[in-house]
């Protein structure tokens, strides 16, 4: 018998939930089809004119982004509720605030990073520049963490309540406006010949604030809501 | 010690209430002399909890299940050591299935192997009989005497009759 570091602790929640992500593949494919939908009923919906679907392709992407964090947040911890694993978790020696930082990491991986790698190819739909996709894909990376970061808060929050998924949307949505504006800024900014790095580094600033901050708030949240 | 009381007495509630995860109304509860409030996570590393609920994943393994529960309570199995457990519970050959395919009463096993594993001095166990067959009840009398003769403690709920041999056993009463 070994004891685990902290970080080892941290990388076998992560291997856990991936592990576990595997072996059900559908949740993860859902919420990346919703994004790949929801982006691609637009240019449908409001014909092919190339100078409006460029104005419009990072809003859309980022709202679309948006939402499909949104599907995945109520099952970031209600597994783990509902077969007792979380009382498990709680009752661990160790810090709760890194069990949920292991458990924000692997979310963001199965919702966050999957957007963004495949937010490009739907970019090239509106016509979107190549400086511009850069941008889009740089601040997906850098303000998808951020939404799986306040989401825990509002999935830990909503834990158990009845229709809670509709719930955490109500809570979470409004935080994430600043993420939404910066991110959408940020390919705005190139499109109008300026550069993206103030957006960008706004957005690295908030994800370093929620990474100091959420892990601990949402395991303070959990408490509250498996008393 | 074991606890007994009709339905709805309050069992759990007391168990949960020794695990810290809801604050008494009135009185405190103490380990070693301190109460567990002011205590850091030192007191959840010296004991064993076993609810209602098995948190044990119906996608992994039961190999896998208890080298994650293990983690998650911070320290490393090796295989050897979670298959000799098992097989003490009566799963062998069973470590590789899904739990998911496994019946009631081996998920509990599953989740009862995780006391062999632990070495914690504390074992707390909600109802721990629950889907157990006759032979896996003889079995868990056998491994509770075996933890008290080694100076630990067990506190359960059960509505069964539990003998544990040569030792003497508390019974508290709920009503």
């Amino acid at each position: 018998m070994r004891k685990l570091s902290l970080l080892g602790l941290l990388g076998l929640v992560i291997r856990r939930d991936l592990l576990l992500a595997m072996r059900r593949r559908a949740d993860v494919l859902t919420t990346l089809i919703f994004f790949v939908m929801v982006v691609s009923l637009f240019p449908l919906g409001v014909g092919p004119e190339m100078d409006m679907l460029r104005k419009m392709a990072s809003g859309v992407v980022w709202v679309a982004a948006l939402l499909a964090s949104m599907l995945s947040l109520p099952r970031m911890f209600s597994a783990d509720y509902a077969d007792g694993t979380l009382e498990q978790m709680m009752l661990a020696p160790q810090s709760l605030s890194v069990l949920v930082l292991g458990k924000i990491v692997a979310h963001w991986m199965l919702s966050g990073l999957p957007l963004a790698l495949i937010a490009p190819v739907l970019g090239l739909q509106f016509d979107m520049s190549v400086p511009a996709l850069w941008a889009l894909v740089l601040a997906l990376l850098l303000g998808t963490p951020v939404l799986s970061m306040i989401g825990a808060i509002g999935a830990a929050l909503t834990l158990g309540l009845r229709g809670g998924g509709v719930l955490v949307s109500l809570l979470v949505l409004p935080l994430c406006i600043p993420v939404l504006i910066f991110g959408a800024g940020a390919v705005e900014a190139v499109n109008s010949g300026m550069s993206a790095v103030s957006n960008l580094s706004l957005l690295g600033a908030f994800m370093l604030f929620a990474l100091v901050f959420t892990p601990f708030v949402a395991a303070q949240a959990l408490r509250i809501s498996m008393e | 010690m074991q606890v007994q009381g009709a339905n709805g007495s309050g069992k759990t509630t007391l168990l949960r209430t020794l695990c810290g995860f809801v604050r008494p109304v009135q009185g405190s509860v103490h380990w070693c002399g301190q109460d567990i409030g002011e205590w850091d996570d030192d007191f959840h590393a010296g004991m064993c909890y076993l609810g209602h609920l098995n948190a044990i994943k119906d996608e992994l393994s039961a190999l896998e299940n208890l080298q994650m529960s293990a983690g998650l309570a911070g320290y490393t199995l090796s295989e050897r050591q979670v298959v000799a457990a098992l097989r003490r519970m009566g799963l062998q050959r069973r470590e590789h299935l899904p739990v998911r395919v496994l019946s009631q009463g081996q998920r509990r096993r599953v989740a009862l192997a995780r006391l062999l594993v632990g070495d914690a001095p504390l074992w707390i166990l909600d109802e721990p009989l629950t889907a157990l067959d006759v032979g896996a009840v003889g079995l868990m009398q056998e491994l509770i005497g075996e933890h008290l003769s080694k100076g630990g403690m067990a506190i359960f709920t059960t509505h069964q009759p539990l003998q544990v041999a040569g030792v003497e056993t508390r019974q508290l009463t709920l009503s």
